[in-house]
């Protein structure tokens, strides 16, 4: 009958703290060894974490949406059930770090807020007087001014929760103010409660403001990472107020920053793949068996990879006023998510075969799609590779992922009619082809590195050799 | 099977009781050899006879009472209204003698009442009155309003052989406006049970009698503009109101809106929020509104009566409302 710590996870090494952002279980569950029990945000990734031993959740120490130092101890487990905290049973005492009290009032305290015959909002008359105060939909709620205070009656709403909220809040021991609201003013409804005990429609761990977190990705560079500030918008009658989950945030505000550190210069090639489609078509089914899908990416990264080590400037950094040339090929891989982007990195792709890459490639971008991904995955890119062209995009300008000095970006791959010379005479030919674009950063690589760079891709393409494949 | 209006799912149901029960028979203005004003009765007394289809006395209070002492005596007298509007010049017998007598004497009163209520017809304030309310602040009566022909019928059929006094709220603008094919058999809908007219999980439309068209209505529009998935009670039995049915919705969708003819103050709305409140307080995510008809006369004049009764506009702007909250 012991108990045993659960801590916070180093989850990569140039990581110092993580946010805990879901509990998936309540003190007083039971907990199989290896069963995940809290999921982690970092600046990086969502991870679930296992839990270190069997047993009974007797103590949650770190409440979502707080960050903490790895190592610090967020839990504890006791490993016999029947201890101080029988399953099932609640615990006498509210755990630390309790909802914050106002929201979740106690029966000894007061009701929160709408005791004063100040306008409740939504305050606005309504056009049928006699239905007892309907707000005219889409207006907003207008400012009240509190005594001494200054608390519009947003303000009120947002902090305001409803029965259902309160009673799930409370039975999930969640603290209502940290999960994002997307009702009037945005106040927290039941839908968003349940989503984000889902962990699904709402990703919530709101940013600390003191570490910018993409200031890792930003150091070398003296531009501030905050997007410039935005004008704010009034939503109309039936328009939806979503706020910004995390991965949100940090894809906004790395985009902005990337634009603003980076001139960006755009390259575009077409490419005849129909070689590399032949040898596809012929390789498929081996690969298949192997479980691998073998894919038109895999054939770009692979030669993105081989073109990178004739030309490292490509794969390169930019810090202060030198350029940092990089010795691994890691490519970046961006995955689109339901919920947003995240860009998984093989490491070391010149080092691996076709096989190694296209495995790796299904592997990253399936993980990516479960969340199993880990901090490590997708940091220490070189070179960021984006795919629209699955979509159907015929090519894109992609954005820099920084602190890289490139992107490339795939566009469709399709059958087209092509002139090709068969034995000294032209003629129309079917020729699978497809568009590749590179963004690159005009401080460290100039045209001609990126078009000669470009140009060794798309050769390797057209005649990808078949020992290779 | 072919369809059947509101109007003669009612018929059907006199003419099906009357022949099973002989005990049955009906009284009102102008029902025997003209058929009633608007001639649900029609047929009737050719069918039955003069003794059982009797014509009265433009008197509410005098055939009301005299089906109580029928009823008393072991018939099962059916008095129509020829509008429901003049159902408050019986409100004395009603009220004080029919309603209690069964506590003060072990009389037992199988009466209905029954008669055109509702407006949306031009009818102006003495043609178009909703006054369940008032009777639903007096224990010992039974009110049912149904919004289907199916619903009108067997709810008829259940009220005739209901015990106790039943007031049975006819909508006379769905009289010939709906048609549906009903049950064969012996169709009869139990008092007190409402129905989900139309499934969803977004938000709770609990209404009942005509506004119920309206709500569907309403739900379709939220459903196509908004991509909100609205669900929509039928109370059909104003009393005794199905609690479960309210709690079940409201447990579902945490949202609700209450739609009905009758004007808002006093209305039945402010008694379903009660009992949500008792009942189901910790489930609710918006505050309960209603959507009812202003607290005047209903006018005369066209633009006026589209103004102060609930239009489909309104239900899907206060629905809106209490989604979005």
């Amino acid at each position: 009958m012991s108990k045993i710590d659960v801590i916070m996870p180093q989850m990569g090494e140039s990581i110092a703290e993580g946010t805990l952002s879901r509990w998936m279980k309540k003190v007083g569950d039971s907990i199989k060894r290896d069963e995940p029990i809290f999921e982690i945000s970092t600046d990086k990734v969502d991870a679930e974490i296992p839990s270190p031993s069997a047993g009974v959740l007797a103590e949650i120490l770190v409440q979502e949406g707080q960050t903490v130092a790895v190592q610090t101890v967020v839990a504890r487990i006791e490993t016999e059930a029947g201890a101080a905290v029988a399953s099932g049973e609640k615990p006498a005492a509210p755990p630390p770090h309790a909802p914050v009290p106002e929201k979740t009032p106690a029966p000894s305290s007061p009701p929160p807020a709408p005791l004063a015959p100040a306008p409740a909002a939504p305050p606005a008359p309504a056009a049928r007087s006699g239905y007892g105060g309907l707000d005219s939909p889409g207006s907003p709620p207008k400012s009240v001014p509190a005594n001494g205070g200054a608390e519009t009656a947003e303000e009120r709403l947002r902090r305001r929760s409803t029965p259902v909220v309160r009673k799930i809040a409370a039975e999930h021991n969640l603290d209502i103010s940290t999960i994002p609201g997307t009702g009037l003013a945005g106040r927290v409804t039941k839908n968003d409660v349940l989503g984000y005990l889902e962990g699904g429609a709402v990703e919530v761990a709101p940013v600390p403001p003191a570490a910018a977190p993409m200031a890792a990705a930003a150091q070398g560079s003296s531009a501030p990472a905050a997007p410039a500030s935005a004008p704010t918008v009034d939503p109309s009658t039936g328009d939806k107020v979503e706020p910004w989950s995390r991965i949100r945030k940090l894809t906004a505000e790395h985009m902005v920053m990337s634009r603003r550190v980076s001139p960006h210069v755009n390259t575009i090639f077409e490419v005849d793949y129909t070689r590399v489609a032949q040898l596809r078509a012929r390789k498929k089914a081996e690969y298949a068996e192997r479980g691998v899908n073998l894919t038109y990416l895999a054939f770009i990264a692979k030669a993105i990879a081989e073109g990178l080590r004739k030309h490292p400037n490509v794969n390169s950094a930019v810090s202060g006023e030198s350029t940092i040339l990089r010795r691994d090929i890691n490519l970046g891989i961006a995955v689109a998510l339901d919920w947003g982007l995240i860009v998984p990195v093989v490491k070391h792709a010149d080092e691996l075969s076709l096989l190694g890459i296209a495995r790796a490639i299904n592997d990253l971008g399936e993980r990516a799609r479960t969340k199993k991904l880990s901090p490590d995955e997708v940091q220490k890119g070189t070179f960021t590779i984006t795919n629209p062209g699955v979509f159907g995009s015929v090519i894109g300008t992609p954005i820099i992922n920084q602190p890289q000095a490139a992107i490339l970006c795939v566009g469709t791959i399709e059958k087209q009619p092509a002139v090709i010379t068969v034995d000294g005479s032209d003629a129309i030919g079917i020729r699978t082809r497809g568009m590749l674009s590179l963004a690159f950063d005009h401080r460290i690589v100039d045209g001609a590195n990126a078009d000669r760079f470009m140009a060794d891709v798309k050769a390797l393409l057209q005649e990808f050799p078949e020992a290779a494949a | 099977m072919a369809e059947v209006t509101y109007l003669e799912a009612i018929r059907q149901a006199l003419f099906e009781e009357m022949e099973r029960d002989p005990n049955v028979f009906c009284m009102g203005e102008d029902i025997g050899a003209y058929g009633g004003a608007f001639k649900v009765t029609e047929g009737l007394q050719a069918r039955f006879g003069a003794e059982r289809v009797l014509d009265t006395p433009i008197s509410e209070t005098g055939f009301v009472g005299a089906a109580a002492g029928a009823a008393h005596m072991g018939m099962r007298p059916v008095c129509e209204m020829q509008f429901i509007d003049f159902i408050s010049c019986a409100y004395s017998i009603l009220t004080n003698y029919v309603a209690t007598a069964r506590y003060r004497a072990f009389l037992p009163c199988p009466m209905v009442v029954r008669g055109p209520s509702g407006g949306y017809v031009r009818g102006g304030p003495f043609h178009s009155q909703n006054p369940e309310a008032a009777f639903l602040h007096t224990p010992g009566l039974k009110i049912v309003y149904p919004a289907t022909a199916s619903d009108a019928k067997g709810l008829l059929k259940a009220a005739i052989r209901d015990d106790d006094c039943v007031l049975f709220f006819e909508h006379k603008y769905l009289y010939r406006r709906i048609k549906e094919e009903l049950p064969q058999g012996d169709h009869v809908v139990p008092i007190g049970k409402a129905r989900i007219a139309r499934e969803g999980k977004d938000l709770s439309i609990i209404t009942y009698a005509a506004t119920m068209w309206k709500a569907l209505e309403a739900a379709e529009q939220l459903e196509r503009e908004d991509g909100l998935s609205v669900e929509v009670l039928d109370l059909r039995s104003i009393s005794p109101m199905d609690d479960e049915a309210i709690v079940a919705t409201v447990k579902k969708t945490s949202r609700v809106l209450i739609v009905h003819e009758d004007t808002v103050t006093g209305g039945i709305a402010g008694e379903i929020t009660a009992r949500i409140n008792d009942l189901a307080f910790e489930w609710l995510d918006a505050p309960i509104k209603r959507v009812a008809a202003h607290d005047v006369p209903l006018p005369y004049a066209p633009q006026l009566e589209d103004f102060v009764l609930p239009q489909t506009g309104d239900i899907v702007r206060a629905g809106r409302w209490v989604a979005k909250y």
